[in-house]
């Protein structure tokens, strides 16, 4: 039996494989370059800061309340800290708590969600009912409530974080499971006698992966935001230990929001810039892997 | 229809009890209980472990939840630990000025979101929309409360504009106007949130009926862009969006403690932040529980309106 | 063709098998009625003959394939494999005999996972199944490619850089991958240029001769199924009624529907690609309603007032019919 010619044999053929497709629309889409290249750049920070802060962050200074100088380029907090110092430790910190609680709750919500929408049956009405109960609590509410009830450490943060934002990417799995499970190519995995852990990472998790990608980078936008806000009302990170949210809390005192702008300002502009950068990066991988998420 | 609304009513049911259980075992992860929280060398042990008693807290946790359970089906949320008030009467009292804040987000945000998300789907691709996305990009990124600070210390300290907190002026006359006023700042900030939201939804929803056959025909009878997009698109592209407001309540009801932290206001936001610094757990149960309700409320009225809507779905 | 009096085995045996899909309608969504998509459908395949299976889309016949392989559970009825009962069993059981049915799917484009290489799709089946070790993985790869005629180069590519016909040649390289004794193919061919069409039905047939392959051949072509069918069964609405050696078959349809079928067919020409479906008067009834009597009476030109109200079964002799008034 003789092949007919191959494709790529042929001239005047281009063939774009998928990973070079997405890379290519993802590149072509401006503002999430941008979002990419600064997104890099705090991780940089991120994980550099304890060489490139000019003094330990939780270092009392004689100067408190200082003005930005030559010596604290941000200047002081109320407690004589340097803010430069700070604001590149909080960076850190927020980022941290960003990633791995998305980490832990992508992980958790799409093992749960490829479960129920690949098993059906019973499962499915129980997770989709378990995601309807986790769901009906305002996200802010539940968690505030949580963590003031358990204690800030950073750990039960990221743990009521991620508790409650799981069940976003299970109904999203499910969904694309629902879909998936009908191809053609996921049911040939079943014709041909692989056991399920195989059928559902190796064959099924490559063609829904998109969308889970999208809803984890924009979820760490959103987790960001949401320590922030914790943070902001003295219930995520506790001082000393310096995170961006918190470094705004001092500015619910008049005096600091009027008179001390270095204390808020910069913290509040690395908040806006590290949210708006990843949800850059999401929008453009949205674009590129063409996923509804 | 009928039939799918009694279905998705009964759906709800075990989802409501559900709510009530995982109301009831956050409170009950506090360590300690409310009475050791009273601790106070000047009163006996006995009378402690009397109260103790009174209050149940010596009963196993499942009679303890039957017993709130109970309680609350018949709308009675127990005893705020620090006014002794009931809790529902409490909630009663603050939840007028969040609905107020609420609602007039939500129409301001989507009186902003639904005209700059259809020009930015009609001019797609244009300087205009590569523009207008980058603002609503800012408007989903920024913080809140930074926002906010920002607002009050430009609009409100600096330029003195507008009142920096709180919904009425002291010893003012609290008058509508005076309400108004103090409602500026904090409904610019929460509807530039929702409308951040909204705009790349009404974008896509505009586009997606744009991209449709009988608008293509319109157009090829020489309507201009625009009247197609008004008098076509808009209808069609507006419904969902309008019938998914819904999904912005948890939104709502969440950010409402931030906002209400900024801005001084007297609604349940600050009694939610006044109750956890007081650890005042049946307000914040009540609470919790309420808002989860709300929640489900409008999902549920959500999916009806969004079935009747939409004839697509169908209510098999 | 075969020769019955060989006294062939019997490898697959359908008994009595019925499909049947639940229509939901209803406060909880319980089953208000069923679309009988397989209702009661006998058949036996022998050892190195190719069953064809024929009918109009929707007429149950992909339902068979599928639930012979089990991507479907029967309502009722049993599938024995070499004797054994295979409607039942779980999946673990199950695996084992997988390996000796194998499918090609209909649609070369959907049926290749799109993220894997041709060498993983390839070697996967062995490695699961623990019938190659590693180190001859790939020598057993290219074997599998040089029998469907596919270079070695074609291992470190992806299906999006092949053609339908070559995609297909890949697809049926992965059925074979586990030396399977049955595949089931579920109209192989429909999806592809009718150039091709000839490729990949002479790919088929060629490779049946060298491995001893048995087919289960499931087409809506009447040409396909004409060319390598050794028996053929027609399908009207979930059931069979026609069943009898392709030469009888083709030579004398005894069913209406079948003479019909036949008489709608042109042999292939490029230039009527798509038109070869069978044109007969009136649309196929809602499954879901199926018409009381013979389930063919409203579109047969012969219907006689038995027809409305009796339901006629299939004969039991070598070229079996399931009509009242079966033509001479």
């Amino acid at each position: 039996m003789s092949a007919t010619t191959l494709p790529w044999e042929q001239p005047n053929t281009r063939i774009e494989g998928y990973v070079r497709q997405v890379r290519r629309k993802f590149f072509r889409h401006k503002l999430a370059v941008w979002g990419l290249a600064v997104m890099i750049l705090l991780i940089l920070i991120a994980l550099l800061a304890p060489w490139l802060a000019p003094y330990p962050p939780n270092e009392v200074m004689n100067a408190f309340g200082a003005k930005p100088s030559a010596a604290h380029w941000l200047g002081t907090d109320q407690v004589g800290r340097d803010v430069l110092s700070r604001l590149l430790y909080g960076t850190r910190v927020s980022l941290f708590i960003g990633f791995a609680t998305v980490a832990i709750y992508v992980t958790f919500g799409t093992f749960v969600g490829m479960a129920a929408g690949y098993y059906g049956r019973w499962l499915d009405m129980a997770v989709m009912r378990i995601t309807d109960i986790f769901l009906s609590f305002p996200y802010m509410l539940v968690v505030l409530v949580i963590v003031s009830v358990l204690g800030a450490d950073m750990a039960t943060i990221m743990f009521v974080l991620a508790l409650f934002k799981w069940p976003t990417v299970a109904m999203l799995v499910r969904g694309s499971v629902l879909a998936a499970k009908e191809l053609d190519y996921i049911k040939a995995g079943v014709a041909l006698g692989f056991r399920m852990p195989r059928i559902l990472l190796r064959h099924l998790l490559p063609t829904i992966i998109g969308p889970i990608i999208v809803s984890a980078t924009f979820g760490v936008a959103g987790t960001i935001l949401s320590e922030a806000g914790l943070s902001f009302l003295g219930m995520g990170v506790k001082s000393p230990q310096a995170s961006l949210g918190n470094m705004l809390h001092d500015a619910q005192s008049l005096t600091v929001l009027t008179e001390q702008q270095w204390l808020w300002m910069p913290a509040g502009c690395m908040i806006l810039i590290a949210v708006l950068a990843v949800n850059f990066v999401g929008d453009g991988l949205r674009d590129a892997l063409d996923a509804k998420a | 229809m009928g039939t799918y609304i009694v279905r998705r009513l009964f759906i709800a049911v075990p989802v409501f009890f559900g709510i009530t259980v995982l109301s009831f075992l956050i409170m009950n992860l506090a360590p300690g209980n409310p009475v050791d929280m009273l601790i106070n060398p000047n009163i006996p042990k006995e009378l402690l472990e009397l109260k103790r008693e009174r209050l149940g807290l010596n009963d196993p946790l499942y009679a303890q939840y039957a017993n709130w359970l109970s309680g609350v089906l018949q709308g009675d949320l127990g005893y705020s630990f620090s006014s002794y008030a009931p809790v529902s009467r409490l909630i009663g009292e603050r939840i007028g000025p969040t609905l107020l804040l609420a609602a007039a987000s939500l129409l301001f945000g989507l009186l902003i979101a639904i005209p700059v998300g259809v020009i930015s789907a009609v001019k797609r691709n244009s300087k205009l929309d590569y523009f207008l996305t980058g603002i609503t990009f800012l408007g989903i990124s920024i913080p809140p409360f930074f926002l906010g600070l920002g607002l009050i210390y430009v609009a409100g300290i600096q330029l003195k504009w507008l009142p920096t907190g709180g919904m009425t002026t002291l010893g003012g006359d609290g008058g509508a106007g005076d309400v108004l006023l103090h409602m500026i700042l904090p409904v610019t900030v929460v509807g530039a949130a929702i409308a951040g939201k909204k705009v790349r939804y009404v974008r896509a929803s505009v586009l997606e009926v744009l991209g449709q056959d009988y608008l293509r025909t319109a157009r090829a009878k020489g309507l201009r862009e625009l009247a197609v997009t008004n008098k076509h698109a808009l209808r069609n592209a507006l419904i969902p969006v309008i019938a998914v407001v819904g999904a912005e309540i948890p939104l709502l009801l969440g950010g409402s403690i931030v906002i209400e932290q900024v801005f001084q206001w007297p609604g349940i936001g600050q009694l939610t932040m006044e109750a956890i610094l007081s650890r005042d757990y049946p307000i914040l149960m009540g609470l919790n529980l309420i808002a989860a309700c709300v929640v489900l409320l409008t999902n549920l009225l959500t999916d009806v309106l969004y079935a009747a809507a939409d004839p697509r779905i169908t209510y098999g | 063709m075969m020769a019955r009096e060989a006294m062939p085995k019997p490898m697959l045996q359908i008994e009595n098998l019925k499909t049947y899909y639940p229509v939901r309608r209803g406060l909880f969504g319980r089953a208000s009625g069923f679309v009988k998509a397989v209702d009661d459908v006998s058949l036996t395949l022998y050892e190195g003959e190719t069953l064809g299976l024929v009918g109009e889309s929707g007429c149950g016949k992909s339902s068979i394939g599928r639930s012979v392989v089990r991507l479907e559970r029967p309502h009722a009825g049993r599938v024995l494999f070499e004797g054994e009962d295979i409607t039942h069993v779980s999946q673990s059981e199950l695996r084992p005999v997988r390996q000796r049915i194998q499918m090609v799917f209909q649609d070369p484009y959907a049926s290749l996972h799109p993220r894997m290489r041709i060498f993983d799709t390839l070697a996967e089946p062995m490695i699961a199944h623990r019938l190659a070790k590693r180190g001859d993985v790939q020598a057993e790869v290219e074997r599998l490619l040089q029998l469907v005629g596919l270079p070695r180069a074609a291992a470190h590519r992806y299906p999006h850089e092949f053609s339908g016909g070559q995609k297909q040649r890949i697809g049926i390289a992965r059925a074979l991958s586990l030396k399977p004794k049955l595949i089931v193919c579920d109209e192989p061919v429909s999806a592809l240029d009718v150039s091709i069409q000839a490729q990949i039905l002479g790919l088929l047939q060629d490779l049946q001769e060298e491995l001893k392959l048995t087919y289960l051949f499931i087409a809506h072509g009447i040409g396909a199924v004409k060319q390598v069918s050794t028996r053929v069964a027609v399908m009207y609405l979930g059931r069979i009624v026609e069943l009898a050696p392709s030469e009888s078959l083709f030579r004398q349809p005894r069913h209406p529907y079948t003479k019909l079928l036949l008489g709608a067919y042109h042999p292939p020409d490029p230039l009527l690609r798509g038109m070869d479906r069978p044109i007969i008067r009136g649309d196929m009834p809602d499954p879901s309603r199926l018409p009381p009597g013979c389930r063919f009476h409203t579109r047969c030109p012969y219907a006689r007032e038995r027809c409305r109200g009796e339901d006629p079964s299939l004969t039991n002799d070598e070229h079996a019919v399931a009509c009242h008034y079966p033509l001479a």
